[in-house]
């Protein structure tokens, strides 16, 4: 808050005392800044990227240009009209990539930041390359005046609060997913190319802001500033400001921008030729801030901020749970190849509910696969798997986690920048409902301290109250195992699926692990788990189911399976004669 | 009998977490060298770790010279090969083309008998010739092995390396692989041979080392390891059982 | 429109097709081996037809200097090791003396041409030693903002190397043929004669020879060529090179057609671009038959109307994105 007043009273402290020359500029600054932000949320936070932002406010400028001079509509009616265009035609745009991974939006803006430039300057009524002008003022604020600075300056700064508030919530937890955790976020039931499609839309609606007042300040609209080449240096300058954080975006539009004033002057009378060079300049600059400082220019100006320490309220009211105790789960006739590979041979068993089951073998049994069929990584070449009697195989894996499944993973998959109360939050994503507008309207704060209170209950519930703001990745392995689990029980399952849980762990963690899964084994949860360490599985399953070669070899109480030849014969060979 | 790999001090890890903590170990000419040890141990690892697929620290001297700062390439051109659990292989080209692939390294330093080679390894693995034109992806497990081990042939290595060559193989073919190790061997090549399936391993080697939690815990004639009730407790945990 | 119009439309867009087929070869080369997107590949075929004009009007062409520039920066990189620095060094002081001399006698016209695509190609594995392998190990996305800041790079310098005018270079043959109602231009016959003997030379070079395995292998299974001791870098600088040559050649090819000027390449380079991402950034017969048919269609739009040829082009993307999207079955992980 206290940040917020400062940095409206440096603006209004600018518009007043400085030259015309630096209101016009920082009034640019700030028109950059808008598209910069959505950028930042998209590139740096959300993983993707966009060449396309300038054809979105392009959109933003012609559609208020066009209205006000043909129309004659006043300019503040024409905003949510130039915002709905701009969303509505990123949502195509993202709609069609969506699935895909990362580079197809990517290409596609390219194509998208192309066209848009030629329809703009080819479409009747748009008045050619020459484009429109007499473009009405914004009542009371005169082109590039000081109020108009200021009110710039205000519309950055609500554009910041807005994303800053998103990141700090349910969807923004997801958002930061997409980057590394696509695959880990799918399994805690998150649609991540909804997700996506969301955080593309808001990055279109941020540039056709920035689209709309461009064309009531300058009063002139014509294709160029709106090319490919512009929506390129947009994210240019979000790179050598710094993409990771939402600072970078005002700071790299302020350096190119005052750079590129300078350079204007300089470059061609050096180089003996007119022409816009600054371009080159700014690509070289992001060829080496991309080699050798990946963050930007931001940690270079401000220190690093360590994590937000969010305070739990432990009196919010529990979130909904699931009716009922745990179901079980059956396989029944499975079967999956690779190519020739066949990894999975007409496999069967029954985890009872309520019960532990493990699933042991040696190495290349097939029982990562087996996992990976259950958990909706993968689908089986023919077979079922049902669970309380309802089909789950086949189903992509947000859809799996959302009938009850939560799992973990071989290779820990936490994202080790963030906090591990934030990590575990993720699991009980789909256990609330607040979209990314009321997360930005701070309208889902009752359901935020909920989320974040049952997410530390579950940290409790490992044993890991006292890390609860720190990095995951600065964990032990064994710890990141346990906030893996806590990420899984967040999801409020009926069945757990964990795959090599003890891997990694000392001996008083495992105890203590193995006193956790009995306790969700007493509370009715399903739990399947494969691992390795015989001692712990011995001691704690209901129920073992050895595979070997694909296929089950063995199935029954521990005492049982371990007593079965075939099944010393399969973890220590058989001897070569 | 002379050191042919001796890697001593050996760490590695991934990110923050160290796996190995200090590994030695040493494989002599001619023979047949396993590491064994429960899965989690570190064996892999280990084998990335000398082949340079991922950073180390510690010395590794092969034929007698330390090759610490080595890239991959260049230990494959010194002689060094490793066949990894995964096999690595082309899975969208030939059976024949990944063989020849396997003869890259010699070809770059002049070598021409790419034919000789190839009929030597379809002599080993007859299947192989039968399946040359089939794309390397539609071959079963088995053969995956088989193509695995034919194509680190054709570089003609001082040092075969295998990362769990039994991994999810039926006994049948297991023995049969293990019986060509042993052929190769008796022609004269060093091998070391990481196994999980530690009494076939013992079985085949001459001296054996076991690791446990990153670190050597205990090395020796594979006959006097056999018989060492420590191993079998490593891999059926009956210690606190 | 009649048939002869028709008919004359095809021929061209099957001509610039042909040329967009060989540009969508060298993208998903260099993709497959560097996982780079190849951006900056219409700016080689912009340098390639400019330094030929050049040539021509018997200048000793600018990219030659900036090709021993950027020769002695990668050598500077790689000081340690000799071969490196006699890799670098070693081709561009070859390609010097020859351009030189060539330049000073006037040499035959194929012969420039020949120098022209060696310089083109020559600068592109330069290109990867500065900007792409310091970056070996970064995400997809961050390897196509750099490909993309190479672009602005290289169109800058191609202002300050060859002046804003637009250059035409000769056609391969003047002679024309009539067949049937059509008259069939001989440089029509020469791009299409030179694409299915590049094709062939590739698919020959990909299958028969140890490079080429070699290239196919470090594309198929990186760790799996590493440790057949094939040296990713060498891949990915031979992949490169040979990008920036078809990309030259295809300059040599259009310029004769369409003028060229310093910032033409990118949108003929975008062209062979979708016809790759149609193939999925993976197949090349699937790219080269989208190449051949964005090149008809770019041919009928412009007939059309010439105005939103390039959008309607672009628009064949759209039905091959959701194509991918229904194949795509889980999440894929950038």
């Amino acid at each position: 808050m206290r940040a917020l007043a400062l940095a409206l009273a440096a603006v209004i402290a600018a518009a007043l005392l400085l030259p015309a020359f630096y209101v016009t500029l920082m009034i640019n600054v700030g028109l950059a800044s808008l598209v910069g932000v959505g950028l930042v949320l998209l590139t740096g936070i959300g993983g993707q990227t966009s060449f396309g932002q300038a054809a979105f406010a392009g959109i933003g400028a012609y559609t208020t240009a066009l209205l006000t001079l043909s129309f004659g509509w006043s300019p503040w009616l024409t905003l949510p009209v130039a915002l709905a265009l701009a969303g509505v035609a990123a949502l195509l745009i993202g709609v069609v990539t969506m699935r895909l991974s990362g580079h197809y939006l990517a290409l596609a803006t390219i194509a998208w930041g192309t066209s848009a430039y030629v329809l703009m300057g080819t479409l009747p009524g748009l008045g050619g390359f020459n484009g429109l002008v007499d473009v009405p003022a914004l009542p009371g604020l005169r082109g590039a005046s000081r109020m108009m600075l200021v009110f710039v300056g205000v519309l950055v700064l609500a554009a910041l609060v807005l994303v800053g508030n998103l990141l700090d919530s349910r969807q923004g937890r997801a958002i930061r997913a997409l980057a590394t955790g696509r695959l880990m976020a799918e399994s805690m039931g998150v649609n991540t190319g909804l997700v996506s499609l969301g955080i593309f839309v808001i990055a279109a609606l941020f540039a056709g802001l920035s689209g709309w007042l461009y064309a009531h300040v300058q009063g002139v609209v014509n294709p160029s500033p709106f090319n490919l080449g512009a929506g390129i240096e947009y994210l240019f300058m979000v790179i050598i400001g710094g993409a990771g954080s939402l600072a970078g975006a005002v700071f790299g539009a302020g350096v190119v921008l005052v750079l590129r004033d300078q350079l204007n002057d300089w470059l061609p009378r050096l180089l003996g030729q007119p022409g816009n060079f600054e371009g080159m300049v700014f690509a070289a600059a992001v060829i080496l801030a991309l080699q050798n400082m990946p963050q930007g220019l931001v940690p270079l100006l401000l220190r690093r901020r360590r994590l937000v320490e969010t305070r739990i309220d432990v009196n919010a009211p529990a979130l909904p749970s699931r009716e009922g105790a745990g179901a079980a789960l059956k396989v029944s006739g499975v079967t999956r190849r690779f190519g020739g590979l066949l990894a999975n041979d007409a496999v069967s068993f029954t985890a009872q509910a309520g019960a532990i089951t493990a699933l042991i073998g040696p190495n290349g049994a097939g029982k990562s696969t087996m996992f990976n069929l259950i958990g909706g990584l993968l689908a089986p070449n023919s077979g079922e798997i049902s669970l309380g009697g309802v089909r789950i195989d086949g189903l992509p894996s947000r859809r799996v986690a959302r009938a009850g499944v939560a799992r973990n993973f071989q290779h820990v998959r936490l994202l080790a920048e963030r906090s591990v109360l934030e990590n575990v939050a993720l699991g009980a994503h789909r256990r609330g409902r607040a979209g990314m507008i009321s997360a930005m309207l701070r309208l889902d704060r009752a359901e935020e301290r909920a989320l974040l209170a049952e997410a530390s209950r579950q940290v409790a519930r490992v044993g890991l109250s006292e890390l609860l703001h720190s990095p995951a990745g600065d964990l032990a392995l064994g710890q990141q195992r346990m906030v893996e689990i806590a990420r899984a029980l967040c999801l409020d399952p009926v069945l757990l699926l964990l795959d090599e849980p003890a891997a990694g762990l000392r001996l008083a963690e495992k105890q203590q692990l193995a006193g956790l899964l009995r306790s969700l084994r007493a509370s009715g949860i399903t739990v399947l788990l494969v691992e390795h360490d015989m001692d712990f599985v011995m001691g704690l399953a209901d129920h073992v189911v050895v595979m070997e070669y694909g296929r089950v070899i063995s199935a029954g109480s521990p005492s049982v399976v371990q007593a079965d030849p075939k099944v010393m014969d399969a973890y220590l060979g058989g001897v070569v004669a | 009998m002379t050191a042919l790999l001796e890697v001593t001090g050996l760490r590695a890890g991934y990110g923050r977490a160290e796996v190995l903590h200090g590994i030695e170990l040493m494989v002599a000419e001619g023979e047949i060298a396993t590491l064994i040890g429960p899965n989690g141990a570190g064996k892999t690892t280990t084998l990335q770790a000398i082949m340079r697929l991922i950073p180390s620290q510690g010395n590794v001297r092969f034929q007698g010279v330390d090759v610490g700062g080595l890239s991959t390439e260049e230990l494959v051109a010194r002689g060094l090969a490793l066949v990894p659990e995964t096999r690595a292989l082309f899975t969208d080209m030939r059976v024949e083309e990944n063989l020849l692939l396997g003869f890259y390294r010699s070809f770059r330093q002049g070598a021409r008998d790419q034919d000789a080679r190839l009929a030597q390894v379809f002599a080993i693995f007859p299947r192989l010739q039968e399946r040359r034109r089939q794309l390397a992806g539609t071959l079963s497990g088995g053969e995956r092995q088989m193509l695995a081990l034919g194509r680190a042939l054709m570089g003609r290595p001082a040092l075969l390396m295998l990362d769990e060559p039994s991994l999810g193989l039926a006994p049948l073919i297991v023995r049969d692989i293990f019986a060509v190790l042993d052929r190769l061997r008796k022609g004269g090549l060093s091998i070391l041979l990481v196994e999980q399936n530690a009494r076939a391993a013992l079985a085949l080697a001459d001296h054996g080392m076991v690791l446990e939690m990153g670190a050597v815990v205990a090395t020796g004639a594979s006959a006097a390891l056999s018989a060492d009730p420590r191993v079998l407790e490593t891999y059926l945990g009956q210690r606190h059982g | 429109m009649d048939v002869t119009i028709a008919e004359l439309l095809l021929q061209d867009g099957l001509t610039t097709g042909a040329i967009y087929l060989l540009l969508a070869i060298g993208l998903l080369l260099v993709f497959l081996v560097t996982r780079v997107i190849f951006i900056p590949q219409g700016d080689f075929v912009a340098y390639g037809a400019l330094t030929l004009a050049s040539m021509l009007a018997g200048h000793v062409p600018a990219t030659l200097w900036l090709l021993d520039v950027c020769a002695v920066a990668s050598a500077l990189l790689q000081w340690r090791s000799w071969r490196g620095v006699s890799w670098a060094l070693g081709p561009a002081l070859l390609i010097t003396l020859a351009t030189l001399v060539a330049v000073r006698l006037g040499a035959w016209v194929w012969l420039q041409g020949a120098l022209a695509v060696g310089i083109t190609a020559l600068l592109a594995p330069m290109v990867y030693r500065l900007a792409f392998r310091p970056l070996r190990h970064a995400s997809l996305l961050t390897l196509l903002v750099v490909a993309m800041a190479v672009h602005f790079v290289m169109v800058g310098l191609g202002l300050v190397l060859f002046g804003p005018e637009t250059q035409r270079t000769p056609a391969f043959s003047n002679a024309s043929f009539t067949w049937g109602e059509v008259d069939i231009s001989g440089h029509s016959l020469w791009v299409a004669g030179c694409c299915v003997v590049l094709v062939a030379a590739l698919w020959w070079m990909f299958h028969a020879t140890m490079l080429g395995r070699a290239l196919r292998a470090s594309a198929s299974n990186p760790m799996g060529a590493r440790l057949m001791g094939i040296e990713g870098d060498r891949m990915a600088a031979i992949a490169f090179a040979m990008a920036g040559g078809i990309a030259a050649l295809a300059g040599l090819l259009i310029a004769p057609i369409t003028p060229i000027a310093y910032d033409s390449g990118f949108l003929i380079g975008l062209k062979g671009f979708i016809a790759a991402v149609i193939g999925g950034l993976a197949s090349y017969p699937v790219a080269a038959v989208a190449a051949l048919v964005v090149g008809v269609v770019e041919a009928f739009a412009s007939f059309w109307n010439s105005a939103y040829a390039a959008a309607i082009v672009f628009a064949l993307l759209i039905p091959a994105l959701l194509w991918l999207s229904v194949r795509t079955r889980s999440i894929e992980e950038p």
